[in-house]
């Protein structure tokens, strides 16, 4: 009997962790970043982006999806490095969830919304009503919906 | 452990926060300095002008301060990306205009984003007449 329980209790237990660590991402916790680019939206966790987008997005803050939002020259190479670091495809995220963020991107595609990547399109179309659009204004505003999105939980 | 982490993300987050505590000027002194730049005398009414005009020049998304900053600057406006605004209006948010560095960032980037330019020292003088004034 006690054979028996031992697995099956250790099955139950990672059962919520199998399904959480699909909507789980690594919050941000690098200060810099936090302080400048929490003023207009969430730190949207590295993970979310190849390095190769954060470094596009990093070099056109003049531009920032219709706003301009300069910072100082000094705080961007410092959240460019973080993010570059923490970014999906800089080995700080496990193979798999990885490759779940990267579905369908290509190198030679540089996706500069998180938005964009299929993934995330996959996740939101159809199921997210015209009212939660209008309720969260942006697809920017995670929190509207993702109470947890910025402690890194993106349940439903 | 998990306390610890939790607390220094709260004061992480809460950070931002004071980012407007520097204390260091005031709408008045800001009015006065902006005014003898300008060689005006600042009006609540051209503020107000200014305010709730549609300009040119800026993002397509951003014709107006009213874009993000609604109508009634008594009121919360919110950002295009959802994130709520502090009121503008000194009477109900006494904490503007007093931390000159975000000053200078707030009006760099959002008279870029409104009219593609940098607002002139007049603009500054009677927009912030006009927020004084409410």
């Amino acid at each position: 009997m006690k054979r028996l329980i031992a697995p099956l209790a250790l099955a139950l237990a990672a059962l919520p962790f199998a399904a959480l660590a699909q909507e789980r991402m690594a919050p941000v916790t690098d200060p810099a970043t936090l302080t400048d680019c929490t003023e207009c939206h969430m730190a949207f966790p590295a993970g979310f982006l190849p390095a190769r987008s954060w470094q596009a997005v990093m070099s056109d803050l003049k531009n920032h999806f219709g706003e301009n939002a300069t910072i100082s020259e000094e705080s961007r190479l410092k959240i460019t490095a973080y993010l570059v670091a923490n970014a999906a495809d800089a080995g700080a995220l496990s193979a798999r969830a990885s490759s779940r963020i990267l579905t369908g991107i290509t190198a030679d595609m540089t996706p500069l919304r998180i938005s964009d990547l299929p993934w995330w399109k996959r996740e939101h179309n159809g199921e997210v009503s015209q009212a939660e659009w209008d309720r969260a204004k942006s697809p920017a505003n995670c929190v509207a919906c993702h109470r947890d999105a910025e402690r890194g939980f993106f349940g439903d | 452990m998990n306390r610890l982490a939790f607390t220094l993300a709260a004061l992480l987050a809460a950070a931002p926060a004071f980012a407007q505590d520097a204390n260091d000027t005031s709408a008045a002194k800001l009015i006065a300095q902006y005014s003898a730049e300008a060689g005006i005398t600042a009006s609540a009414e051209a503020g107000k002008a200014f305010f709730l005009a549609n300009q040119t020049g800026g993002g397509a998304d951003t014709p107006s301060c009213t874009s993000c900053h609604t109508a009634d600057p008594k009121a919360m406006g919110q950002a295009r990306t959802g994130k709520p605004i502090e009121p503008m209006a000194l009477s109900v948010n006494p904490k503007r205009f007093t931390d000159t560095a975000f000053v200078n960032k707030w009006f760099g980037r959002n008279c870029d984003s409104v009219l593609g330019r940098e607002c002139t020292p007049a603009e500054k003088a009677n927009v912030l007449a006009y927020y004084s004034s409410l």
